[in-house]
């Protein structure tokens, strides 16, 4: 049989969505060609915001790789924009000239920002936010300017703002109406958001008319009108989107606001579909994926001749991507006429809910503060589920009371569980059927769902509870170590205690994991765990290490490795230098730098030449790269400065020695100053010490990373001596109820840091731990010496085979 | 006309540690070469198609390596991208014979 021809215009979500839809009932039917104007392979257009606001990067976002393309014989022409539709002869004709010939065709060109149609407009520095093109151009922006203004506060607006201010802008939101989010969020929960976003950095001009853009070549300026102006040197427009319909209409497909369609996602051209943004269903035009992943379903089926139930249009929620900030919306979320909220707002807490109900069903929701029940409530709201009074007070409880009745368990399996993926009921019970998931993060990992924000965890336990019936295990719901087994770390720290394991292969025989050999997650930590429970008995596994802790040195982008030689307490002498420098130069380094803890990091030295540098240098390794102490930074201290009040230098290198090469479950980091100006930035540091007349303060907990938290005073001793036991006594804590991982920032928080105090405050506990220390310290050599030490290890790790040809 | 397969050898089998890997350079092209705990060996291309991380300085479970970049985890023995991730790496004939370990190219 002659196959048919399939095309689809537009390389984007909607379309290749249901080219995966169409590949899913049969691989065999279509052969497949796809026109996309932008130059990469489908990627996840949502996830653009987190790229500018610095949590992913552009590669990270792709959904479908060029080989995904290659694999499934489709033919992709990219760069390439599709110009004119020949509906008799059944072509497409591209830019390039390219005539494609189809026996079916899909539209999904997706929508077009708003350009506000003021003078100005075509400006340098003013863009959109709708692709990868225009990231970029923000994120170089950034680097040169710094005054960015924002059109519009809807969603895409606020995240762009977010995402500038993350760049280091200085950034105004320009917004038409009096409400940011007018089309989500009602006065309130509106009202709310600003304060929020003012916390954060954020400018709002609101009911601003922009009607001019000025400047020279570059924007400088935007006026108002009201006569008033600001200055700038970027401007992003998000004002909203149109779809994307000149080709459907140059082609004759009737349109209106998008390229009309009906239940099976047919235009009025036989043979042509449209699906997406750019598409208009019983007058809705949609402008989120979740839609886009019913109609996709839909039409993929119907353009397999398959029964289909026909489209019914989306109702649809929204959930702000901007970190810090949680509001969901759904449905319709505005009260009035037969339409009655149910509300509560605390003021205090800046929390709010609101839910909006059409006689005993409930049709929309807001949420400001906490929207964890979102996708419960958004599930309901699609049902219009009927809600008793009982029930409708719980759902304003605070999370953790029991809903009466599983909406799960109503939906159909093609409903969408996870939006951000489009993963459906569906495929979620047969990963808990086939695949043997029994966790959220089995599910995880099986099929995307959860991947991106999150919000559908609770959904998908729900799920695993009532498909698992029987053989559901709560306990297997919590977090568990990692995908391969059931059990929490704590449980499994308790096993390996109970059962005296001794190797990690030995705990995943014997406590039953799913996998012979164990993940990257699951392998690290149980070596940390081993190592921390039987000090000496333990031995560690290379082969559990990731790469840097392997090799001792830190990996960098070109494949060279950094190697950092320990200075104590950040104190050198002219003979180290001397050595350092012999060997940047005999082993062509690429850069020295002194790095943020007070050393020397010499980069870019290949793999095979690590022992020599180390032999050469002859200084004990660093540890830049290891879970374990890292640095104390010192100040210079009464030995010279005019405030100092104590010797921290001497304090730092014997703190440094005293907890140097034990491994703890991740780096930690500490800091000695001789008095509150606190020039080594105690303050920041896992564990921070300041000199006080007559004594030191303690700090523990502090961060100076991308969890920027300052640190809490855990207590004052009077000698150095008290501080190393203090120090000694914490660290061992650490090491010892730490989840692998887990900074003391996060540590802190979690076990109270009053709980910590009480432990580490008596005195029996104290010298415990210390002892338990102690034991661990005696085992270990410097991990360089070993490996110079060592043919076989320098062998096995570090050689190169060059094969002569 | 018909190829003939091309065996270099590379190394011997005592210069691989169980569970790790080793890079093979053979003129432009680098293989990461690897020794299951199984005792096979395996050899891969060294370049993750994710973003181009180092393959053989990853973790090694079982007959799968996870990429030391981005955590992807690859199938040694087929060079498949394994769920939720797609993709592959090129896979290469290895063939042990007495104490010498060859690669393959057909
Ligand atoms: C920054 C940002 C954040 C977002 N956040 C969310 C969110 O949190 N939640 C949510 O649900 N939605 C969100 N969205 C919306 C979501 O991304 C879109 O709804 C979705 O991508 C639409 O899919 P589509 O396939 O219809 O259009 P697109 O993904 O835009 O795909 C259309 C493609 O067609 C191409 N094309 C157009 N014309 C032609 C032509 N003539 N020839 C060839 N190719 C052509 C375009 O270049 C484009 O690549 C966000 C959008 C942006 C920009
Ligand atoms: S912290 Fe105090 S003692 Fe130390 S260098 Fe600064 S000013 Fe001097
Ligand atoms: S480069 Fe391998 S996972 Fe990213």
């Amino acid at each position: 049989m002659n196959k048919k021809r399939l095309v689809l215009i537009g390389n984007g979500m909607a379309g290749v969505k249901t080219v995966e839809e169409i590949l899913k009932i049969s691989k065999e039917r279509f052969e497949i060609a796809i026109i996309g104007e932008e130059p990469y392979p489908n990627y996840n257009r949502i996830l653009l915001s987190k790229v500018l606001q610095g949590d992913t990067t552009v590669e990270d976002i792709t959904l479908n790789d060029w080989s995904w393309y290659a694999q499934n014989d489709i033919q992709l022409f990219t760069s390439e924009k599709a110009i004119h539709i020949e509906t008799v002869e059944k072509n497409v004709i591209t830019n390039n000239g390219t005539t494609i010939p189809y026996d079916e065709l899909i539209i999904a060109t997706g929508s077009k920002p708003f350009i506000l149609p003021i003078p100005g407009n075509d400006k340098e520095g003013v863009t959109t936010f709708r692709d990868i093109r225009d990231t970029v151009e923000m994120v170089n922006a950034s680097k040169k300017y710094h005054r960015a203004a924002v059109i519009g506060g809807g969603l895409l607006g606020l995240e762009a703002a977010r995402g500038l201010l993350n760049l280091g802008m200085d950034v105004t939101v320009v917004h038409l109406g009096n409400n940011l989010m007018d089309r989500q969020l009602d006065a309130t929960a509106a009202s709310l958001l600003k304060a929020d976003l003012e916390g954060q950095g954020m400018r709002f001009l609101l009911e601003k008319n922009t009607t001019a853009i000025t400047g020279g070549k570059r924007v400088e300026r935007l006026k108002f009108s009201d006569g008033e102006e600001i200055d700038c040197d970027l401007v992003v427009m998000a004002a909203g989107i149109k779809p994307n319909i000149e080709l459907a209409q140059q082609a004759g497909l009737t349109t209106n606001r998008g390229i009309i369609v009906n239940d099976y996602l047919q235009t009025s051209i036989p043979h042509i579909y449209a699906v997406g943004e750019c598409a208009e269903h019983n007058g809705i035009a949609y402008g989120l994926v979740a839609p886009l992943f019913e109609q996709s379903k839909v039409l993929a089926q119907a353009i397999c001749e398959l029964d289909v139930t026909p489209y019914q249009g989306s109702i649809v929620s929204t959930q702000l991507k901007v970190s810090g900030v949680e509001v969901f919306s759904a449905g319709e979320f505005i009260e009035g006429g037969e339409k009655k909220a149910l509300r509560i707002f605390d003021e205090q807490d800046a929390l709010y809910k609101k839910l909006v109900f059409n006689g005993k069903k409930i049709v929309g929701a807001v949420l400001f503060g906490d929207s964890r029940e979102g996708t419960r409530l958004f599930s309901m709201i699609k049902k219009q589920a009927d809600i008793s009074d009982t029930v409708k007070v719980s759902l304003l409880q605070p999370i953790g009371g029991e809903a009466e009745e599983s909406v799960v368990a109503t939906m159909d399996a093609e409903e969408i569980i996870c939006g951000c993926n489009g993963v459906s009921k569906g495929s979620i019970v047969q990963a808990i059927h086939e695949q043997g998931c029994i966790s959220v993060d089995g599910i995880k990992a099986c099929t995307s769902a959860s991947r991106s924000c999150g919000g559908c965890k609770s959904m998908i336990s729900e799920l695993l509870e009532i498909t698992l019936g029987e053989s559901f295990k709560p306990e297997f719901q919590k977090e568990t170590l990692c995908g391969c087994t059931s059990l929490s770390r704590d449980e499994v720290i308790e096993e390996i205690r109970n059962k005296k394991l001794m190797h990690t292969r030995e705990v995943m025989n014997v406590l039953g994991w799913t996998t012979l050999e164990g993940c990257s997650k699951c392998r690290p930590s149980l070596n940390y765990y081993l190592g921390m429970i039987h000090p000496v008995e333990y031995e560690d596994e290379n082969e559990s290490r990731f790469v840097n802790e392997r090799l001792h040195a830190n990996i960098q982008k070109d494949g060279s490795f950094g190697v950092v030689p320990r200075m104590y307490g950040g104190v050198t002498n002219s003979d180290q230098l001397r050595k350092i420098a012999d060997v940047a130069d005999k082993y062509k380094a690429k850069l020295l730098k002194v790095t943020g803890g007070q050393r020397i990091d010499i980069f870019g030295i290949e793999k095979e030449d690590l022992p020599k540098v180390w032999e050469e240098l002859d200084m004990p390794s660093g540890y830049a790269y290891g879970k374990t102490l890292r640095t104390v930074k010192t100040c210079v201290g009464e030995t010279f400065c005019r405030f100092g009040t104590q010797d921290s230098m001497s304090l730092g290198i014997a703190l440094e020695k005293r907890l140097e090469r034990i491994g703890s479950p991740h780096k930690f980091k500490m800091a000695v100053s001789a008095c509150p100006r606190n020039c080594a930035e105690s303050g920041i540091k896992d564990f921070g010490v300041v000199g006080v007349e007559g004594g030191f303060e303690m700090y523990v907990g502090g961060n100076g990373g991308t969890h920027l938290r300052s640190a809490d005073l855990l207590g004052k001793v009077k000698t150095a001596e008290e501080v190393i036991e203090y120090a000694s006594a914490y660290f061992q804590y650490y090491r010892e109820t730490g989840i692998y991982l887990e900074r003391t920032s996060k540590w802190v928080e979690r076990m109270g840091l009053e709980n910590i105090k009480v432990v580490m405050e008596d005195p029996k506990q104290r010298q415990e731990l210390n002892e338990r220390l102690n034991i661990a310290a005696t085992v270990l050599e410097d991990p360089w010496k070993k490996i110079i030490g060592s043919e076989k290890l320098k062998n096995e790790l570090f050689e190169k085979v060059t094969v002569e040809q | 006309m018909k190829k003939i397969a091309e065996r270099v050898k590379v190394v011997k089998v005592e210069e691989v540690a169980k569970g790790f890997g080793k890079t093979i350079r053979i003129g432009e092209l680098e293989i990461a070469l690897f020794r299951l705990n199984n005792d096979h060996f395996h050899a891969i291309e060294n370049r993750c198609p994710h973003r181009g991380g180092v393959l053989v300085e990853g973790i090694v479970s079982g007959q799968h390596v996870f990429c030391p970049m981005h955590d992807w985890k690859i199938d040694i023995t087929t060079g498949k991208v394994q769920e939720p991730d797609r993709g592959c790496v090129r896979t290469f004939e290895v063939e042990v014979i007495g104490e010498d370990v060859y690669i393959l190219f057909l």
